[in-house]
């Protein structure tokens, strides 16, 4: 007990945490979805101050385009292609290796959020957003209500970024504030937009903040906090009263995001020139790695790695094929979704 | 009539429904949610009419990170 006293001397110390704050902290499970640029500054946070356990999903490899604003990358897990969780994990547990970190490769969907937030005993205190998309947000906000789970909303794109705190049953929900997701190609994106590594920093901070005092106090700021990094101007939209009681979600309570069936089967990932083919059934997920790695070494390149391998084909240099435990498949150096599903069926079979 | 749209000052037509603003502003306004005098407007409430002196902060929805 003596030498968490002294690492976290300085947090201690300060009247909102104390040394009782200081166990609720190391009690705490956190979930982190998502490892881009909030993610990374959010696990930081987390982590250097001392949750109990941090289970922190996925889906994608660390690009060099990340390294701008993902503060847990180096250039070697670029030039590897090392999936973010599995990066991530390495670089928190020396920063930290008294907290208990869970990295989990993996895409989060209707259909394995519930397992991926609740498997080997996992009970979250709290849920954080670290997600590049909407539909993952109503996604994350239909599981967090349906449960009783607190969340913290965080998002980013160009200069600005905004923060909200949920608590089901005291608190409005996403959905109460914005009753539906925008429509494909109605906001922008970090792909399109850009964004300011240091906004990501302050939203992802934030983020650590209100989850912080949420697992110490049970309580977490009112309002959605709208922010410009360039203009420096914050500004919280009061929420005290703007819980509804038609909300679709927490008011009636219908799952619509958790009871849809899985998103589209490719999709172009944000920000990256690259393409993920997610398997179309249950049988094609089951992917024997090591049986394939021996059957595409005729063809190209491979690396097998224990929850996937990279393979470069001889004849198409510039593209490049990681494949899943879970029988997904990223496609490196094309958008084209046509050209992904074609090496893919080629390639893996699916 | 004045009224103050995300902190800047803006002269409207008297009448000036929070619909038409968002419209004249070119927002969607399924993306975004409208603060009227500190509070929250309900999304269906956006034919509320403006007020000389009103204060109104309009957030969009941000889906990056």
């Amino acid at each position: 007990m003596a030498h968490i006293a002294d690492r976290y001397h300085r947090q201690t110390l300060l009247p909102e945490i104390q040394a009782a704050g200081q166990m609720r902290l190391s009690q705490a499970q956190v979930l982190l979805i998502g490892c881009g640029a909030l993610g990374c500054n959010i696990a930081q946070q987390l982590v250097r101050g001392g949750v109990g356990r941090l289970r922190l999903v996925d889906r994608d490899l660390v690009d060099l385009t990340n390294l701008q604003r993902q503060v847990l990358f180096t250039e070697e897990d670029a030039r590897e292609q090392t999936p973010k969780a599995i990066a991530a994990a390495k670089w928190l547990t020396q920063v930290n290796s008294t907290v208990t970190i869970e990295p989990v490769v993996a895409d989060v969907h209707s259909g394995n959020v519930q397992e991926i937030a609740s498997e080997r005993g996992f009970r979250p205190t709290v849920i954080l957003d670290g997600t590049d998309n909407a539909g993952t947000r109503y996604l994350v906000n239909d599981l967090a209500v349906r449960e009783g789970i607190p969340w913290i909303y965080g998002a980013c794109v160009g200069v600005e970024g905004r923060v909200m705190g949920v608590v089901p049953g005291q608190t409005p929900c996403l959905r109460c504030i914005y009753p539906e997701p925008p429509g494909p190609g109605e906001v922008a994106t970090c792909d399109t937009a850009g964004v300011l590594g240091a906004a990501a920093a302050v939203v992802g901070a934030l983020q650590a903040a209100v989850a912080i005092r949420l697992i110490v106090s049970g309580e977490v700021p009112e309002g959605l906090l709208a922010l410009d990094v360039w203009l420096m101007r914050f500004r919280a939209i009061g929420t005290a009263i703007a819980r509804r009681e038609d909300c679709i979600c927490c008011g009636k309570r219908e799952y619509e995001f958790l009871n849809r069936p899985m998103r589209l089967d490719a999709e172009s990932l944000c920000g990256r020139n690259a393409v993920q083919i997610r398997p179309a059934s249950k049988e094609e997920a089951q992917v024997d790695l090591r049986a394939l790695a021996t059957r595409l070494t005729s063809s190209g390149v491979v690396h097998a790695h224990e929850v996937f391998l990279r393979f470069e084909p001889a004849e198409q240099k510039d593209l490049a094929l990681s494949v899943f435990w879970d029988g997904r498949v990223i496609v490196s150096g094309t958008d084209d979704l046509a050209v992904a599903r074609m090496m893919v069926a080629k390639y893996v079979g699916h | 009539m004045t009224i103050k749209v995300n902190g800047e000052e803006r002269e409207l037509a008297t009448g000036t429904t929070v619909a038409q603003l968002l419209e004249q502003l070119k927002f969607t306004p399924r993306n975004v949610a409208v603060e009227l005098n500190r509070r929250l407007l309900r999304s269906d409430r956006y034919e509320t009419v403006l007020k000389d002196g009103d204060a109104v902060e309009i957030v969009t929805f941000v889906g990056g990170g």
